[in-house]
């Protein structure tokens, strides 16, 4: 393929701009930050698998497999966290879970 | 031909995340999301990482994307007026960030003298796998030992009491 590294290396900030605004900006629905997350981390799995290829060498690779095992694991955390804040005040808004704040 | 192909496919993640994260309901915010992880994965088949490509669509618009969908389904969020969305004034410092990100990007792109480019090469998956057994195998076995914890952790959270 003949696009230079550079080009992935926008999409990728490009995308994981998106991500950050998209956590900026539903700040007040958890399942959407966690979304937001998501995005982040594709991009960071872009900027690996192009570094990967550009070298030839297999560890970027590597790294995004082992980015995919962590988000799963992370993902079923939050998920499972938000099925129980759900259960404990019928809502995912963030600003109903404030009673710790000082 | 591939860069055609390339830029189409950028395109497409990028119109999609755009569609996403601007979405009224959650619900359409995920099936955006899929369709840009689609575009995602074959962005990875043409840098040259087929079981990247393949581990994308089965693990994060198979799975991970299924189960946001299934929680969402699960605590009834489908419908819009349940869920606060963000109003302009939210928007703002996101909407600064992107434009300071974008111009420095700009900025970067028009200051570099861009070398030709090199080519990618392709990696072949025995050397991704020698590579992740060998000198990564110690690796393999602390993600499965962090899965487990996961599993066990998201066990205790969802539990009845």
């Amino acid at each position: 393929m003949s696009v230079p590294l550079y080009h992935v290396l926008i999409l990728a900030s490009l995308l994981f701009a998106m991500g950050l605004a998209c956590v900026i900006a539903w700040r007040a629905n958890v399942i959407m930050m966690l979304i937001g997350i998501e995005i982040m981390l594709n991009a960071v799995m872009l900027t690996f698998v192009a570094g990967s290829a550009q070298w030839g060498i297999a560890d970027g690779q590597i790294f995004s497999l082992m980015l995919i095992a962590l988000t799963s694991a992370e993902v079923s955390l939050a998920l499972a966290m938000v099925v129980y804040l759900h259960r404990r005040k019928q809502s995912v808004d963030t600003d109903d879970f404030d009673s710790m704040k000082g | 031909m591939e860069a055609i192909v390339f830029y189409l496919l950028a395109a497409v993640v990028l119109i999609g995340t755009l569609f996403a994260i601007t979405a009224r309901q959650a619900v359409r915010a995920i099936v955006y999301l899929v369709t840009s992880f689609f575009a995602l994965a074959l962005i990875f088949y043409l840098l040259g990482a087929p079981l990247v490509a393949a581990f994308e669509v089965i693990i994060y618009a198979g799975a991970i994307m299924v189960l946001f969908l299934f929680v969402i389904m699960m605590l009834q969020l489908g419908q819009p007026e349940k869920l606060p969305t963000p109003r302009l004034s939210d928007w703002w410092p996101a909407l600064v960030l992107m434009a300071l990100l974008v111009a420095s990007v700009l900025v970067i792109a028009a200051a570099s003298q861009q070398a030709p480019a090199a080519g990618f090469q392709q990696i072949s998956v025995r050397q991704f796998s020698e590579a992740l057994f060998t000198r990564y195998g110690v690796a393999v076995e602390i993600i499965s030992m962090q899965l487990l914890f996961a599993l066990v952790g998201a066990l205790y959270l969802g539990r009845r009491r």
